[in-house]
């Protein structure tokens, strides 16, 4: 049985993994390197690596961290921010990284995804949506771009749907609103999602209590779960988070 | 020392970090005269097999001598799935026909999402010599869209389940191959690819 996957994320920016609240007032949580290693030695089933100055393509500095993280981490390792073209997918996959998530690029230009898809896999081409709840409108959210900084028109329901055809073997949706809130994730937007797509989709946003990751996994028909403030923090240990991820039915693989 | 045979699809260095973290003395090549001096061969590969064997057609008969000279032969995901005789992946094209069998997409209509992506458990047969050490079954980082359908009775196999049960690694005289990524399954993943040196090392 396919088992539900626990995802440790590594803000990085200059060189340091950091955390903040809805995107804001960014706090240091340590060295990219030591955390990467340490989560894959200590049973994470993935590690997702977020460069939040979306430098990828102009700084050489971030695939060197890349190579380094990647040289420690023997667990799928994605790694996005900044992607523009295909071609820098190509000098991250053989910087080490195994998926690239790709946001504001595939907005500006959803051939992005085709392009990519074709030439690498589509497993290795995951959609990356920063999501936020419209007001006024029960149950629509709309697409962010640039680090959320930018709101626009597109539904993100629709967007999943159309990232798929386009090739995107993985959704990564982050809610903005829960961000960095450890208030529990946004259950209705991950569900609403989940159902519109085939393809896998990472809950992010908002990890808070073990129950709030049982119950978007559960209730929220999520494949995976990303989180970052509560395993940066030493809130909960992945051990610890999988064990009470078993006893509540949420099938895992065991650490 | 072993061989990473790099025919331009995808991604090779995870295969690599992984053989240097434990300690193998490994080469990225796909240069036939490197090739023919391996020890071991390693044949990995992402993305669609259609493609994937394209890219290898210049290299296909090389590997197929070596096997056939009985060098250990070990297929990571796309590269796994070009052991078989036919693929199904964007048209048909013919593969390396090593072992029995042909690659097809998982089915749709079970309400599963494809990719098969994550960790599933992976049951192996009796006495498999990529999984020595790991009991009779262990999970294994798995993401593809198409597996292979076996059709050797010479092949030892080890499944896993998805809905239907699905192959997840074979083993054929000195062929080996997982559709799971042994370089990306943590201590587990790195175990079978210590086993397949320790195969290759049995063999000189």
């Amino acid at each position: 049985m396919l088992t539900k996957r626990i995802i440790p994320c590594l803000d990085v920016k200059d060189n340091r993994v950091v955390k903040g609240v809805n995107f804001l007032n960014l706090r240091d949580a340590g060295d990219p390197i030591e955390l990467g290693k340490k989560y894959s030695d200590e049973g994470a089933d993935e590690l997702v690596f977020l460069d939040i100055t979306a430098t990828i393509r102009s700084k050489k500095t971030i695939v060197d961290l890349v190579q380094q993280v990647a040289a420690n981490v023997f667990i799928p390792f994605t790694v996005g921010g900044g992607i523009s073209k295909a071609d820098e997918i190509g000098l991250l996959l053989r910087s080490g990284a195994d998926k690239c998530s790709i946001n504001t690029a595939a907005v500006n230009n959803p051939d992005i995804l085709s392009e990519s898809a074709e030439r690498f896999g589509s497993q290795c081409v995951v959609l990356a949506i920063d999501a936020r709840r419209t007001v006024g409108k029960v149950g629509k959210w709309h697409v962010t771009v640039k680090a959320g900084s930018e709101p626009t028109d597109i539904d993100a329901i629709e967007w999943a749907i159309r990232a798929e055809k386009l090739g995107a073997g993985e959704i990564l949706l982050t809610s903005m609103d829960a961000d960095g809130t450890q208030a529990g994730y946004d259950i209705e937007l991950t569900r609403a999602v989940a159902e519109a797509v085939n393809i896998p989709v990472i809950a992010s946003g908002g990890a808070g209590t073990l129950e709030s990751l049982t119950e978007v996994l559960a209730d929220g028909k999520a494949d995976a779960v990303l989180a970052a403030s509560i395993f940066h923090y030493g809130t909960y240990s992945i051990k610890e988070t999988k064990e009470f991820l078993k006893e509540n039915g949420v099938p895992v693989r065991p650490v | 020392m072993l061989v990473i045979i790099d025919y331009g699809v995808g991604n090779v260095q995870s295969v690599t970090n992984a053989f240097r973290y434990i300690g193998s003395d490994i080469t990225v090549s796909c240069d036939p005269a490197v090739i023919d001096r391996a020890h071991g061969l390693i044949l990995p590969g992402v993305g669609a097999s259609g493609y994937a064997m394209e890219k290898i057609a210049p290299i296909a008969d090389v590997i197929k001598s070596q096997a056939a000279a009985g060098k250990p032969l070990l297929g990571i995901c796309v590269g796994y799935q070009l052991l078989f005789e036919e693929s199904y992946e964007m048209g048909t094209h013919q593969c390396l026909g090593l072992v029995k069998g042909k690659v097809i997409p998982i089915p749709t209509d079970m309400g599963l999402t494809i990719p098969h992506m994550g960790w599933n458990y992976v049951k192996f047969d009796d006495d498999m010599r990529l999984f020595q050490g790991l009991g009779e079954g262990k999970h294994f980082a798995f993401a593809n869209s198409f597996y292979a359908q076996m059709d050797d009775p010479d092949a030892k196999v080890a499944y896993t389940g998805y809905g239907i049960q699905m192959t997840g690694a074979v083993e054929k005289g000195n062929i080996y191959g997982c559709q799971f990524h042994p370089e990306k399954s943590a201590a587990d993943g790195l175990q079978v690819l210590k086993n397949f040196v320790k195969i290759c090392h049995e063999e000189l």
